[in-house]
């Protein structure tokens, strides 16, 4: 009922265009896969690969172990939801559903039971004659989960089926996802350039940036480790510091810029020679009116704070004119600093992170 | 009305609406009418006409029943009046055509709109246009001369040892096959656009779920494209069925010995026999059978006209 997904120094070009360029990653069965990146990074292309809609034009594509070169996607033991869900709005709820058995030749009685089986797999019921049309944006996203299961792929691709929901509904529907893979223990393959939904539901992540994998992990270890600038900018958000390198030791340093001397910790690969800036999360920042000798401390202004409930993001500049942020936990007994004030900023040595800009960094950027 | 009042004036709104309503009322409708009622009089001399001769029948329609012959029917003799025989001919081999065009357009139209990249459709389109900016005459006329008997076909199927002797091309089934290929080559554009745009309005992702379920290639068509297709097949075959029912041209230039074509029956009335009034009665008969017929088989493949609109 699952299988496991191998991708093997895959590479795609479309005529000059390279869209993937030689990806390798092995997809554990029963895991829930995320490929997470901007638009335009190749992750779509891989799904279509890894579904046989198109071959790639290098490597070597892997599904329980077998090499699936020339074996077109109503072969494959896959079953795809599509960004726009594609159901049939010719056809009553579960014939839709039930599509994959029909042209397997099961007959009509074992169909409409399936049917209402998995209907009630994805809580859907009473709207087995119902048209596609008539049923809201929630329940067609059912429909389709219901439609992919119903052939019992071992392997489920996802191409951003929740993007066109609002954001209760995605919410709801994410964690909906999770809990029939791991009913069903189907692997799930997903695709998404929301990091949030990412993050929350998948097994593992790779970060992709154009048709090369940035890093392949853990959520946590993608957010709290990335392994270079073009991860850090795009999960999540970064104050960012240019300047040279210092006293390099056991992964740590001296890093100087225009506004200070900080301890930070070295990522990987990091050398005084290499393009390197310093990151610092918002919500790993703090303010502090008159810091210790020795820690890291940024002076700024304050040039304003907006309130977002649980937290407060505060916006400020250093003297060299550079925009800083922090997040800063809602506490009505500690408010956030006043807008217009002076103070300093601080951050530990082990949440300041030296990290590569790859090119992936400036191309991203320039998209900004 | 008011809307056209507002924005073009009084004197241009007046002029447009009634130059429209003399071109229906004038060109249109009231020779219709005047065909429609001449039909139901008989044909008699001019110094008859108001005489006591002079009254209205439906014997115009009763005249395609008259002069029943033997016709063999696979075998099968049956007494039929030999203008009803052409008649049923006539709608019969207009289905083949159809059918004809149909089968050639589908994957044609499939291609089209779902095969090829965009950005060399125009070219194809053109490719496909350019033949019928020729009038309709000369290019019966060419078909006319490739399938002559010893014409440019058979010559050339005779170099390259295919055939022995000669081939009266326009023969072929019951004597109409020069017909079929006359009338599909006229009117095969009006099948190819309705079924292009139908398939170009399909979702591509569908086609593709489809055969990420498991379908083959003509379970897709028959339970996806086809469906979503419906009243682009519908119309183009409508069109189709209709223009060649009505067709004169390439059944007089293509027929052969055999054939004979209801429209031709209608002619010789008019023009042949003087005798409008018979002709018009014909006329007005395919008319009717014909929207009857083309009713029936949108009510058997489930299609309404709203579909046909679209």
């Amino acid at each position: 009922m699952t299988a496991s997904v191998e991708l093997r120094g895959v590479s795609m070009d479309f005529d000059k265009y390279r869209a993937v360029d030689n990806v390798d990653v092995k997809i554990e069965p029963g895991e829930f896969f995320s490929f997470l990146g901007p638009s335009g990074c190749g992750k779509t292309t891989i799904l279509r690969m890894v579904s046989g809609f198109i071959e790639p034009t290098g490597g070597e594509v892997l599904i329980a172990g077998q090499n699936m070169k020339g074996i077109g996607p109503n072969k494959r033991p896959t079953a795809m939801i599509f960004q726009n869900l594609a159901l049939f709005p010719l056809m009553p709820v579960w014939e839709n559903i039930a599509f994959g058995l029909e042209v397997r030749g099961v007959d009509k009685a074992t169909r409409r039971a399936k049917a209402e089986e998995l209907l009630d797999l994805v809580e859907l019921e009473g709207v087995a004659d119902r048209f596609p049309s008539q049923l809201s944006g929630g329940q067609r996203q059912r429909v389709a989960i219901a439609r992919a299961l119903a052939v019992e792929p071992k392997l489920m691709l996802l191409d951003e089926p929740l993007s066109a929901l609002d954001l209760k509904l995605r919410q709801h529907m994410r964690a909906e996802l999770r809990a029939i893979q791991k009913r069903t223990n189907v692997t799930f393959i997903y695709i998404t350039h929301d990091q949030g939904e990412a993050l929350a539901m998948s097994d593992r992540v790779a970060v992709m940036s154009r048709g090369k994998i940035q890093q392949i992990d853990v959520p946590q270890k993608i957010y709290n480790t990335p392994a270079n600038g073009f991860v850090a900018s795009f999960v999540g958000e970064n104050n960012k510091f240019t300047g040279q390198l210092s006293s390099i030791a056991k992964g740590q340093a001296k890093f100087k810029s225009g506004v200070g001397e900080f301890a930070v910790t070295l990522g990987e690969g990091v050398t005084k020679e290499s393009k390197f800036r310093l990151y610092v999360r918002p919500e790993h920042v703090h303010f502090v009116d008159k810091p210790k000798a020795g820690t890291n401390a940024v002076p700024v202004t304050i040039e304003d704070v907006s309130f977002e409930g649980n937290f407060a993001t505060v916006h400020a500049r250093d003297k060299m004119g550079h925009k800083l942020s922090a997040e800063v936990r809602n506490d009505p007994t500690h408010p956030p600093p006043q807008p217009g004030s002076s103070t300093n900023i601080t951050f530990e040595q082990s949440k300041a992170l030296v990290l590569l800009d790859s090119e992936a960094v400036a191309y991203a950027e320039k998209e900004e | 009305m008011g809307e056209l009042l507002r924005r073009y004036g009084t004197g241009l709104t007046t002029l447009a609406v009634s130059l429209t309503a003399f071109w229906l009322l004038a060109l249109v409708i009231l020779p219709y009418i005047g065909l429609f009622e001449q039909s139901f009089r008989p044909y008699i001399p001019v110094a008859d006409l108001g005489g006591p001769k002079d009254f209205y029948s439906i014997n115009n329609y009763l005249a395609v029943i008259n002069n029943p012959a033997d016709i063999n029917l696979a075998g099968l003799v049956v007494r039929i009046p030999i203008h009803l025989w052409v008649f049923f001919i006539t709608i019969f081999y207009s289905c083949v055509v159809t059918l004809f065009s149909l089968m050639i357009c589908y994957p044609l139209a499939y291609y089209l709109s779902k095969v090829i990249s965009p950005r060399s459709l125009p070219s194809y389109l053109l490719l496909l246009v350019i033949p019928m900016w020729v009038s309709e005459l000369l290019r019966s006329f060419s078909w006319f001369i490739l399938l002559a008997y010893k014409g440019p076909l058979s010559l050339i199927l005779m170099d390259l040892g295919i055939i022995s002797s000669p081939i009266h091309w326009t023969w072929g089934l019951g004597g109409y096959s020069g017909i079929i290929i006359g009338l599909a080559y006229s009117y095969i554009l009006f099948m190819l656009f309705p079924l292009f745009n139908a398939m170009s309005s399909l979702d591509t992702n569908q086609i593709e779920a489809s055969e990420d379920l498991g379908a083959k290639w003509w379970q897709t068509h028959w339970r996806v494209i086809v469906p979503h297709s419906k009243p682009g097949i519908a119309s183009g075959c409508v069109t189709v069925f209709m223009l060649s029912v009505g067709s004169i041209l390439v059944p007089t230039l293509l027929a052969s010995p055999a054939s004979r074509w209801f429209t031709e029956i209608i002619q010789q009335w008019m023009f042949e026999g003087q005798d409008w009034n018979t002709g018009a009665a014909y006329a007005f008969l395919l008319l009717v059978v014909c929207t009857i017929f083309v009713t029936l088989m949108m009510r058997l493949f489930k299609v309404g006209l709203a579909d046909i609109a679209k």
